[in-house]
C-alpha cells in the first residue's frame, strides 16, 4: 500500500534551523535561490540558544595584539593539529567579518569604553576573543540569523524531522520526512540539501545538549553515501552541573572561568597547578576535564562528585551582570547564589569534532551536492575545539555551505530519486506501530545512554569499547524490534525511536574509531596507550559505508604550506 | 523515595481529559523530569514541547496548578505535594496534543514587524548604558507565557487586532536600538493594537527572563504612540524641526 505525502521543491534545502542552518540560508536566499529550512523543533529553539560565552573572531578590540594568525595557530594547537588547516585558516580570517554582519543585522554586543564589541578571554586563546552578550550569546545569534531570515523570506517547515536523503546516481536530490504534530509524510525535491543538525550529545547519560542532539546529519550522510572523519573525538565540556541529580550535566558555561572563576578540590586545593601551571583554569577543555575527572576518582570530589567552581571572589554586581543566566540557573535549580559560595562542577557531554568529511572551501561532502555546515561537520576542530571557535564556525562554514549550495544548484540537473526510494522511507517509520509486541524506544535509549557512559566516555580502554560496541550491536537488534503506542499525532515515543536509529549508527562509528586510534590525543584519551604518538598525528579516521557494512580507514591529515607550518610551530 | 501524583492533561482540541500519574520524586527535580518520567515508564506517547532542559529556549510552557510556567524552571518541591500537581496546556493557543499547542500565530505577527535598519552613514560605535536598555528585551526566549496570560488574548481572543506583549517587547528592541532609524508606532497603532493594553502587568509577572515588559516596553511605546499621533505640541515641533 502507498502513502499519500505532500511535495516541496526548492533549489537549496536546509536540514536544521542552529546557527549554520540559518547563516546557509541567509546565504542561499541571497544569491537569488529559493530555500526551505527544515527543522524539528519551532524556528528559534535550537541548541544554538544554548550557546553562552561568546563567538571567538581576532577583531583585536581588547588585545591589540590579536590577528587571524594567532587564532589560526591557537585553533590548530588546541585540535592537536588533526584540524584541516584550511578550514582553521578560513575560520580564522573571516570570522571577524561575520560578526561584524551580526551586529549590522540587528544583534547588540556588550561594548567596550571605546564603544566596540567587548571580548573576554577563553581557554585556549592567547588574546581576549571572545565577542559576547553576557552569557546568552546564542540567543542573541540565533534571533538575529531568524529575522534576517525570515525578512528575507525563506520557507520553514517547522517541527519536521528528516528521515532520509533522496539520491539520483550519485547526487542528492531531495529528502523524505515527517510533520512532528500530524504525522504526515513529506517530500522535499531540492538540487543542493544543506545539513546543519548539529551533535551527537544525546547518546550519553549525563549531557549539556537537548533532545534534539541525535547525530540525525551524520547519519544521514553515511546512509547516503558520504564520508564522516574524526568520529572519535568527543568533547566533554569540563563544567556542568553534578547536583541536584535533575540537572546532572547541565552547562555551566567557560565563561565564568574566562571571568576568573577559580576551581579547587574537597581540600581547597587549587588543583589546575598540576595538570596545566601556565595556563590554569583556562587550558583548553580536554585538559580540565580530565583532571576535574581524576580529582574525584582519586578521591578528591566534592560530596556529589565534582569540583568547586568559585566566582564569588568577584562584586557580586559584576557576577549579575556578565554572568546573568548562571547566577539564576544556581539559585533557582540549585539553591546556590554564586556570588557567595562555590558552584559544584563535573563534566558532561558536550560537542562532536568529528562528523561529515567535506570540503573546506565549499563545505561539500564527498556526495555531491550534499553540504554539512556547523557541529555536524569535521575538520575544524580536530582533536578538541576551543570554546568559543563553534559560534564562529557555523557562521563561516554555514555561510560557505549556502553560498555552494546555491551555485551548485545553478549548475545541477533536476534530479528525481528511483526506485521507491519514498516508500521505502515511510514503510520504515510506520513499521514501528505496526508490531504487535516490542519494548519501549526509551528502554533501549536508557541502555544507549548508560552503555556510552561508562564505557565510550573520557577515558577509554580496549576492553570497554569492545564491549561497549557488543553493546551497540545489541541495541542495534533491539532498536529494530521497538513496537510504539499510540497514534502518530506529536508522539514523542515515535520520534524517539527513529531517532534512535540516527544515535546507534553514530554511536558505533564513534566506538569503532576510539577502538582504531591507539593513543591519547584531544579529547580521545585511552589508559591503554596514555601517551601521543607521532605517527597518528599524521591521520584521521575516516568511516564509510561500504556493502551495507561500517568500514573504516586512514587518511593522512593534509600538510599546512610552509608559511603557515612556520606559524603553527613558532613559539 | 517520596511520591508524587500529577495530573496531566491528555486529549486534542475536540476532547480530552485530565490523567492522573504517580511519579517518583527526586531531590531539585522540576515538573518536566516528572513529565519525562511518565514519558520514560507510564505513557510513552504523552506529547510535550520541550528542548534544552535549561530555561533557554522557551519550549517546554504550560500551566501548572494553573499557573503558566516553564515546567522545565518550576521545583517540585516549590509545589504542594500533599495534593496533586494539575499539568495543562497554554490556554491561549489551539490544543494540538497533551501539553502541546499551536503557537503559530505568533510567528505571523512576528512577520509584520519591519526590521532593523541602521540609520545611514552609522560608525557602529555604541555605549554599554544605551546598550543596557536594549539587552532586557533582547534576553526574550520566546515562551509566550506573556501571550498566554494576557487577557486580551486569553479572555478576549483578540489575535486578529492585538499582537500581544511579546511583540511590543520585540518592537521596543528596535525602537530603542541606539542605531536604528525607522518608527513602528503606526504599526503599533494601528496592526499591533498597542491601546487594547490597560497595563495590568499580568505579562511581567509571568515572564521567565523578568523582563519589565509593562514598565520598560509597553509604557515606553504608549507614550511614543501618543507622542507621534496624538500630541499637537510635539505635531507642531515635528512640522518646523523634523524628526524621524
Amino acid at each position: 500500500m502507498s502513502h499519500p505525502y505532500e511535495i516541496h521543491e526548492h533549489d537549496v534545502l536546509v536540514v536544521g534551523a542552529g546557527g549554520a542552518g540559518l547563516r546557509a540560508a541567509i546565504e542561499s536566499l541571497s544569491r537569488g535561490a529559493s530555500v526551505g529550512v527544515v527543522c524539528k523543533s519551532l524556528l528559534g529553539k535550537a541548541h544554538t540558544v544554548m550557546a553562552e560565552g561568546g563567538i571567538a573572531a581576532a577583531m583585536a578590540n581588547v588585545d591589540r595584539g590579536d590577528d587571524w594568525r594567532t587564532h589560526f595557530r591557537d585553533t590548530m594547537r588546541g585540535g592537536k593539529y588533526l584540524n584541516n588547516w584550511r578550514m582553521a585558516q578560513i575560520h580564522a580570517q573571516e570570522a571577524p567579518d561575520r560578526v561584524r554582519e551580526l551586529e549590522q543585522w540587528g544583534a547588540l554586543f556588550d561594548r567596550t569604553a571605546d564603544g566596540d564589541i567587548l571580548q573576554r578571554a577563553f581557554g585556549g586563546h592567547t588574546f581576549k576573543r571572545l565577542c559576547h552578550v553576557g552569557d546568552r550569546t546564542g540567543l542573541e545569534m540565533i534571533r538575529t540569523l531568524q529575522d534576517r531570515g525570515v525578512q528575507m523570506g525563506f520557507h520553514v517547515y517547522m517541527e519536521c524531522a528528516v528521515t532520509k536523503l533522496l539520491t539520483d546516481g550519485d547526487r542528492v536530490c531531495g529528502a523524505v520526512g515527517y510533520w512532528r504534530e500530524q504525522g504526515r509524510f513529506v517530500v522535499f525535491r531540492a538540487k543542493s540539501v544543506v545539513l546543519a543538525t548539529g551533535g551527537i550529545g544525546k547518546a550519553w547519560k549525563i549531557t549539556s545538549n537537548s533532545w534534539e542532539y541525535t547525530g540525525d546529519g551524520m547519519a544521514l550522510a553515511y546512509d547516503a553515501g558520504a564520508e564522516l572523519m574524526d568520529m572519535e573525538f568527543v568533547q566533554f565540556h569540563p563544567t556542568g552541573m553534578v547536583w541536584p541529580p535533575g540537572v546532572q550535566g547541565l552547562l555551566v558555561t567557560e565563561a565564568v572561568r574566562g571571568e576568573g572563576g577559580v576551581l579547587r578540590n574537597r581540600q581547597g586545593e587549587r588543583f589546575m597547578e598540576r595538570y596545566d601551571p601556565d595556563k590554569m583554569e583556562l587550558s583548553t577543555r580536554d585538559v580540565v576535564a580530565r583532571a576535574i575527572y581524576t580529582e574525584v576518582r582519586e578521591g578528591r570530589g566534592t560530596e556529589h562528585g565534582g569540583a568547586f567552581l568559585d566566582i564569588s571572589q568577584k562584586p557580586a554586581e559584576y557576577v549579575k551582570r556578565k554572568l546573568p543566566s548562571m547566577y539564576h540557573q544556581f539559585l533557582e535549580l540549585a539553591d546556590v547564589d554564586i556570588t557567595k559560595g562555590p558552584m559544584e562542577v563535573g563534566p558532561t557531554c558536550h560537542y562532536m569534532m568529528g562528523g561529515v568529511r567535506v570540503d573546506a572551501e565549499t563545505a561539500e561532502t564527498t556526495v555531491h551536492g550534499l553540504y554539512a555546515a556547523g557541529e555536524v561537520a569535521a575538520g575544524l576542530h580536530g582533536a578538541n575545539r576551543l570554546g568559543g571557535n563553534s559560534l564562529s564556525d557555523l557562521l563561516v562554514f554555514g555561510r560557505r555551505a549556502g553560498l555552494a549550495a546555491a551555485e551548485g544548484a545553478d549548475r545541477a540537473p533536476t534530479g528525481s530519486s528511483d526506485g521507491g526510494q519514498v516508500e521505502e522511507a515511510t514503510r520504515e517509520m510506520l513499521a514501528f506501530f505496526e508490531r504487535p509486541e516490542g519494548e519501549s524506544p526509551y528502554a533501549v535509549h536508557r541502555d544507549l545512554t548508560e552503555t556510552m557512559q561508562s564505557l565510550v566516555g573520557i577515558f577509554r580502554n580496549e576492553q570497554d569499547l569492545e564491549s561497549g560496541l557488543a553493546k551497540i550491536r545489541e541495541l542495534q537488534d533491539r532498536a529494530g524490534r521497538v513496537r510504539v503506542e499510540g497514534s502518530r499525532l506529536f508522539n514523542p515515543g515515535w520520534h524517539l525511536a527513529r531517532d534512535l536509529k540516527a544515535m546507534l549508527t553514530v554511536s558505533e562509528a564513534v566506538a569503532r574509531s576510539a577502538l582504531l586510534r591507539k593513543e591519547s590525543r584531544g579529547a580521545h584519551s585511552r589508559t591503554d596507550f596514555a601517551e601521543s604518538d607521532p605517527s597518528w598525528g599524521k591521520r584521521n579516521i575516516v568511516v564509510s559505508r561500504r556493502g551495507g557494512a561500517m568500514e573504516l580507514t586512514e587518511r593522512p591529515v593534509p600538510e599546512p604550506p610552509p608559511d603557515l607550518k612556520a606559524l603553527i610551530e613558532a613559539q | 523515595m517520596k511520591e508524587a501524583v500529577l495530573r496531566v492533561f491528555r486529549g486534542t482540541s475536540d476532547a480530552g481529559d485530565l490523567v492522573e500519574y504517580r511519579v517518583p520524586v527526586a531531590p531539585g527535580m522540576v515538573v518536566l523530569d516528572a513529565l519525562h518520567y511518565i514519558q520514560g515508564y507510564l505513557a510513552p506517547d504523552l506529547a510535550v514541547r520541550w528542548n534544552c532542559k535549561a530555561g533557554k529556549c522557551g519550549s517546554c510552557s504550560a500551566e501548572v496548578n494553573g499557573r503558566p510556567r516553564l515546567t522545565c524552571k518550576t521545583r517540585m518541591d516549590s509545589l504542594p505535594l500533599d495534593r496533586p500537581v494539575v499539568v495543562t496546556p497554554m490556554k491561549a493557543f489551539p490544543i494540538i496534543r497533551d501539553l502541546v499547542t499551536d503557537v503559530s500565530w505568533n510567528y505571523e505577527v512576528n512577520r509584520k514587524i519591519p526590521p532593523f535598519s541602521p540609520r545611514p552613514g552609522t560608525d557602529w560605535k555604541m555605549s554599554q548604558a544605551d546598550v543596557d536598555r536594549v539587552q532586557e528585551f533582547r534576553k526574550c526566549i520566546e515562551c509566550f507565557l506573556c501571550q498566554n496570560v494576557c487577557h486580551v488574548l486569553r479572555d478576549h481572543g483578540k489575535k486578529a487586532e492585538f499582537g500581544g506583549p511579546r511583540f511590543f517587547v520585540r518592537v521596543a528592541a528596535l525602537e530603542m536600538h541606539p542605531l536604528d532609524g525607522v518608527s513602528r508606532t503606526k504599526l503599533l497603532k494601528e496592526e499591533l493594537g498597542l491601546g487594547y493594553c490597560n497595563i495590568t502587568k499580568c505579562c511581567t509577572e509571568v515572564c521567565p527572563e523578568d523582563i519589565h515588559i509593562t514598565d520598560n516596553a509597553i509604557i515606553p511605546l504608549k507614550e511614543r504612540v501618543v507622542d507621534d499621533f496624538y500630541d499637537p505640541v510635539a505635531n507642531l515641533l515635528r512640522k518646523l524641526f523634523g524628526r524621524k
